[in-house]
């Protein structure tokens, strides 16, 4: 994990090292800063002396002034290197995403990858800062004041090796109690989350059925948990400031005990140890024993931001196993396809395979239709074509050549694909059109949307082609949002088009105009159309019946009609009436 | 395609989801969410308490040091014969008072644990229950995220606020006090000084708190704009794909991260100056009490003291110090607070929101009854689980009550209906449904069709006409018992977390096992569901996002079923399923539907063609109706849609 992470410091490699650095140095002035006063107070203020008291000032303000100054060089190296190493970490995953197989797309799903790219890389990026800025500072603070203390009186100093490994203890006895509360707390945090996703979500459901007061019954049982829970975590790390304290008490009076004795037994308070002397040991017990306390504050807070360093690092290890060809084919020949003995499994593990041993040769500018029944794997089928997935076993070719040896973009920007569960982008009709086509220009954005039957109600909309899209293109009707991805994906001028169930909220009419501007507009594309309705279909040279993955029957329409089976009966139970017209 | 997210007007330009801007301190909420304490009363009074004990005794452990030297160690050195006993005793005092200055913090924080999480408890409570009683048109207007946003950021800024700032603000406030007082008995001179000076170090400090405030809300902004864009493109990724389109995305996406990189940078910076600098002035502030106080002990300056007018000791000076210190401090912690204060009051004010938005009104007195005939043939209550269900319709005028059997008639009589009251969406539409009948909406997307299923159930409120069940207009009966008689079967099915027969029993909490399967049966989702790891009992999860869409409207059909209401509503309930599927779905359909009164909405004219009555809706009205035949005879917008020469979505 740390491996993976690491990749991303880049350019906040400089400030991520020069922030332990000045934190050290920080902490040095910080730890001098104490015996400066001890000098003050005993050759100054003591003896009565002003001028010393004035020599001391200056010079505690001078360390003073460099501990501002090093702590505020730190405080901006830190943020400047968090947030740089938060922007590689989230490119960096971005852009893995980019090249992720539709494979790893669906093992992820998108909705987990955008919780790993916002939620989880900013706990990184705290975690990231606070590494940086205390992990190096408060275990030097602790050294140096030890240090410090031990110069001051080195007697006195052994009150720490006792106080030390008493915090220490208590403090790990603590987060080894609180740390799993904790860790359930969170997983039922979960449940709340996903039980009031649930009923926002499903609240016509629960209006429907009258089930409110169940729902709020099964609410109050997790907040109960939630409560029960968090108020046992709280209570157990409760125990930590009293802990301190006692630590810190303790310390004082030993100090003071032990303190009196050697001052009173060297008879005099000056060459051994002094008022001031006593002072900045007091100081340096706070030092010492709040440097514990943040190491262990810090070590609850990383341990909580592992699991998110894991998941966004699971990102960035996610292989790309779908790479161009070597033999990095940039022309497609034409428009062929063929499948030989293909076989295809969605994971290792899968008992079945999606596709079975499936062969079948598809000629240039053929029209091909898909029928099956849900689960028939009529899309899986489809997608081996611009290679979203690789074959388990057997080849696919297309222009005559494994599609393993072209270039991808040059396969996939010649068989263009329009998806069953597709997207628009918020922007204009126009830019997402000219997803198809970058340069395309206003009139060829205009040619493709007449001949996907787009134009007709893009004109009747107030801004035309300007018409704003709203994110997912919810503005549109479902209809008219599969006529726009169809326009988009002929932009392309693709030697394979695929229609992936992309007409099913089209009504016929204009379902069988679309088709026929296919058969005049394009007739040199292959075009390759799943449909569930079989009036869609009925006139392609080629049907192929798909039944779990096999393909159980092909021909024309009237071979297929007249051999019977799945495709007579699907026809004539959708053709019972209901398109005697056509 | 639900009717609804067509017809009701979003807000817009409201600010990106995700932007939290800390607003200014709102004193009526901060009211607000302080009286949440007040069931804590007690509690919080001990918490005082324990802090004024446990701050005590950490000022006495700062003003131990002058007792120790003044009143000890000098006298010994004088004269060491006074011996040690004297200090042993001090210091035996000093261990029982920081021992219970110790048991004092652990008590406080582990009382603060209940109060913090019992307040956030109420809070979330009242919450989640008031949300179930806001009408739908609050869940149209008011997006998902926002929604959670209250439940998760908002909450949490609470949280923050309850069990750190509210301590931290008791202890601060208490040292600062207790220590202002400590210096002004020691010093009139020197504490003023303090006090001139926090003037300058608060005029520094809340000159960056301003300005890291502001870049703190512009962080907030871009995050909220990256985080859109991901989400966006995320979702979208498969087509990114298809189109090559990766080097764009990646273009956009680098130039909104550089952004919000430099934003972060800038609100981080800026609060991490604030420490050392705090710090810093702490420092300073000592170094000038010190030359001052060395100045006027050296110069014999009268020293005017709380109690008492005298010189200035060294001791005095040695122990101001050492309080100056503590009450610095404390000052920086409270700044640090102001921020997150700022930001928990706004999340309250949010959620006060949803608490405060208007619930559901509920006039209704007419109830649902189980019931039996008695020898004379009249409907009587009963408490027995009959199949006979009545009305029951209490009169006020004369304090009779009459029973009407529940049938399933239901008639709508020249309804108009508007969202929002300046547009009308439904105009003039009367239906008339007879017990047993099927009456089908046929329409374009927008045209009305799920709105008038949705006025039958009240998740909305007509504007103008009536609707009658039984003969009993809707607005008189109770809307729990109206829904308990209406099944609702959607296209977009919500599952809940939980095995698939609580799912199925969802309706009828009390159905048995069999009555599920049956069901489950009838709506030929038996099948798949014992294919399932566990069958019935498997758990599903997140919406039972482990089922096709097919499978999921089977469970809602089944789980229709179960609650075996007399009236049935079914928009677009087989839209997912296969052709094939559905004619094999369609036996168990007409099982189901077969006594009930049942209004479908559907996409395949094939399903809803054996209808009793077809209605055609156009922009809100019904433009033609009458059965399947009467409709294509008449040559008229049906006929064409049913021929498909003209598009239906």
């Amino acid at each position: 994990m740390i491996k993976a992470l690491a990749k991303c410091i880049r350019d906040a490699k400089v400030p991520a090292i020069l922030t332990p650095i000045f934190m050290l140095a920080e902490a040095f002035t910080e730890v001098c800063i104490p015996t400066v006063m001890k000098y003050m107070i005993d050759f100054g203020i003591n003896q009565g002396d002003i001028n010393n008291v004035v020599k001391y000032g200056v010079m505690l303000l001078a360390f003073t002034l460099a501990s501002m100054m090093f702590g505020v060089t730190a405080g901006v190296t830190a943020s400047r290197a968090s947030s740089r190493f938060a922007k590689n970490l989230r490119q960096d995953m971005y852009y893995n995403i980019q090249r992720f197989t539709f494979s790893s797309i669906d093992k992820f799903s998108p909705a987990s990858l955008v919780t790993r790219l916002t939620t989880d890389v900013n706990r990184v990026q705290m975690a990231f800062q606070m590494i940086i800025r205390i992990t190096f500072r408060a275990p030097a603070m602790l050294i140096f004041a030890f240090i410090f203390s031990f110069r001051t009186s080195p007697k006195l100093s052994t009150v720490f090796l006792f106080a030390i490994p008493f915090l220490v203890i208590v403090l790990a006895i603590i987060i080894k109690v609180a740390f799993p509360i904790f860790n359930k707390t969170f997983k039922t945090y979960d449940d709340l989350n996903e039980c009031v996703e649930e009923n926002v979500r499903g609240i016509r459901v629960v209006k429907s059925f009258v089930q409110e007061e169940h729902e709020k019954s099964k609410f109050g049982k997790i907040s109960d948990k939630i409560f029960e829970l968090f108020t046992k975590a709280e209570k157990t790390v409760a125990f930590n400031a009293p802990a301190m304290q006692i630590a810190v008490y303790a310390c004082v009076i030993a100090i003071s005990w032990l303190g009196a004795h050697a001052i009173v037994e060297s008879g005099n308070a000056e060459p051994g140890l002094t008022v001031g002397g006593l002072t900045s040991l007091f100081t340096y017990t706070m030092q010492i024993l709040m440097s514990l306390m943040m190491l262990s504050m810090i070590f609850v807070m990383l341990t909580m931001s592992k699991a998110s360093a894991d998941r966004t690092a699971e990102v960035l290890r996610e292989g790309c196993d779908i790479n161009d060809g070597e033999r990095n084919i940039k022309e497609l020949k034409d428009g062929s396809v063929e499948f030989k003995n293909v076989c295809f499994k969605y994971s290792e593990t899968a008992e079945n395979n999606a596709l079975d041993h499936i062969s079948v040769k598809i000629n240039s500018g053929e029209t091909i239709g898909i029928i099956g029944g849900t689960g028939s794997s009529k899309s899986t089928f489809v997608q081996m074509i611009p290679r979203l997935y690789d074959t388990t076993e057997g080849e696919v070719f297309v222009g005559g050549e494994n599609v393993r040896d072209y270039n991808l973009e040059a396969l996939r920007n010649n068989v263009a694909m329009v998806l069953q569960k597709n997207t628009l982008f918020s922007g204009t009709i126009y830019d997402n059109i000219r997803w198809g086509n970058e340069n395309a220009s206003d009139e060829d954005v205009q040619r493709v949307c007449k001949l996907a039957c787009a134009d007709e109600f893009i004109q009747k909309f107030p801004d035309k082609y300007n018409t704003h899209i709203e994110q997912g293109g919810t503005n549109v009707s479902g209809g008219q949002k599969q006529r726009l991805c169809i326009a988009r994906a002929l932009l392309k001028h693709p030697k394979i088009l695929i229609l992936d169930d992309s007409t099913s909220a089209v009504d016929t009419h204009t379902d069988a105009l679309i088709r026929k501007a296919f058969r005049e507009e394009i007739p040199n594309t292959t075009k390759i159309i799943i449909a569930q309705r079989v009036s869609s279909i009925c006139d392609a040279d080629k049907i192929i019946v798909l039944e779990n993955g096999k393909i159980s029957d092909m021909g024309t329409h009237e071979e297929l009609y007249n051999r019977g089976g799945i495709y007579r009966e699907i026809y004539d139970q959708q053709t019972k009436g209901a398109n005697d017209d056509e | 395609m639900s009717d609804t997210k067509q017809a009701v007007p979003m807000p817009k330009g409201r600010p990106p989801k995700g932007a939290r801007v800390p607003m200014k301190m709102d004193k009526t909420t901060m009211k607000r969410l302080l009286g949440y304490l007040k069931p804590f009363r007690g509690q919080l009074a001990v918490v005082v308490i324990c802090t004024l004990l446990t701050t005590g005794a950490s000022v006495m452990s700062n003003l131990f040091l002058q007792t120790l030297v003044n009143d000890y160690v000098l006298p010994l050195v004088g004269d060491p014969s006074i011996g040690f006993g004297g200090l042993l005793k001090a210091l035996c005092v000093m261990a029982g008072l920081f021992l219970l200055g110790a048991v004092s913090a652990l008590i406080n924080a582990r009382i603060m644990a209940n109060v913090s999480q019992g307040v956030l408890k109420t809070i979330r409570d009242e919450m989640f229950t008031h949300m179930q009683s806001l009408p739908i048109s609050y869940f149209d207007t008011h997006p998902y995220g926002d929604i959670m946003s209250f439940y998760t950021n908002d909450a949490d800024a609470m949280q923050q606020m309850l069990s750190q700032s509210i301590p931290t603000i008791l202890n601060s406030g208490v040292t600062i006090i207790t220590v202002f007082f400590s210096m002004l008995h020691l010093s009139v001179w020197l504490t003023l000084i303090v006090i001139a000076f926090l003037g300058v170090m608060m005029l520094i400090t809340s000159g960056i708190s301003k300005k890291s405030g502001s870049y703190f809300m512009k962080q907030q902004f871009s995050t909220a704009d990256v985080n859109g864009y991901i989400e966006e493109m995320i979702n979208g990724q498969k087509v990114v794909k298809i189109f090559c389109h990766e080097e764009q995305s990646k273009e956009q996406f680098d130039k909104k991260n550089a952004e919000l990189c430099e934003n972060t940078y800038r609100a981080n910076a800026n609060a991490n100056i604030l420490m050392p600098l705090n710090n810093a002035l702490g420092y300073v502030l000592y170094v000038i009490l010190a030359v001052v106080g060395g100045v006027m002990a050296i110069n014999n300056v009268t020293n005017v003291a709380c109690f008492a007018v005298n010189t200035m000791t060294l001791g005095a000076i040695v122990a101001f110090l050492q309080l100056s210190r503590s009450f610095i401090n404390p000052i920086g912690q409270l700044s640090q607070q102001v921020n997150l204060i700022a930001m928990a009051v706004a999340g309250a004010k949010r959620i006060f929101t949803l608490i405060d938005e208007k619930p559901e009104t509920d006039d209704g007195y007419v109830t649902l009854v189980n019931a039996k005939r008695n020898e004379k043939g009249e409907l009587v209550e009963t408490t027995e689980r009959t199949h006979l269900w009545a009305w029951k319709h209490p009169h006020t005028a004369d304090g009779s009550v009459t029973y009407t059997e529940l049938k399933g008639n239901v008639v709508l009589d020249d309804v108009d209906f508007g969202y929002v009251p300046e547009k009308t969406v439904l105009h003039n539409i009367s239906i008339y449904a007879e017990p047993g009948q099927k009456i089908a909406f046929v329409g374009a997307t927008g045209a009305g069709k799920t709105t008038i299923t949705n006025l039958i159930n009240r998740f909305y409120d007509i504007a103008d006409g009536k609707i009658r069940y039984d003969g009993i207009n809707i607005n008189k009966i109770k809307k729990a018992d109206l829904r308990h008689s209406l099944g609702v079967v959607l296209q977009d099915v919500n599952l809940f977390t939980g095995t698939v027969m609580d799912n199925l029993r969802y309706g009828k909490p009390d159905a048995t096992d069999e009555e599920c399967i049956a069901a489950a049966k009838l709506a030929n989702a038996d099948s798949f569901i014992r294919m399932l790891p566990q069958g019935y009992n498997t758990v599903l999860k997140g919406d039972g996002s482990g089922l096709s869409q097919g499978q999921r409207q089977l469970i809602s059909i089944a789980r229709a079923a179960v609650a075996d209401p007399p009236v049935m509503i079914l928009d677009e309930a087989t839209s997912s399923i296969d052709t094939h599927t559905e004619a094999v779905v369609q036996a168990g359909m007409d099982a189901l539907m077969k006594g009930r009164t049942v209004f479908v909405i559907a996409h395949r004219l094939s399903t809803v063609k054996n209808s009793d009555v077809i209605m055609v809706l156009d922009q809100g009205r019904i433009i033609e109706r009458g059965s399947h035949e009467k409709l294509i005879a008449e040559k008229g917008q049906y006929y064409k849609l049913y021929t498909g020469a003209f598009e239906l979505e």
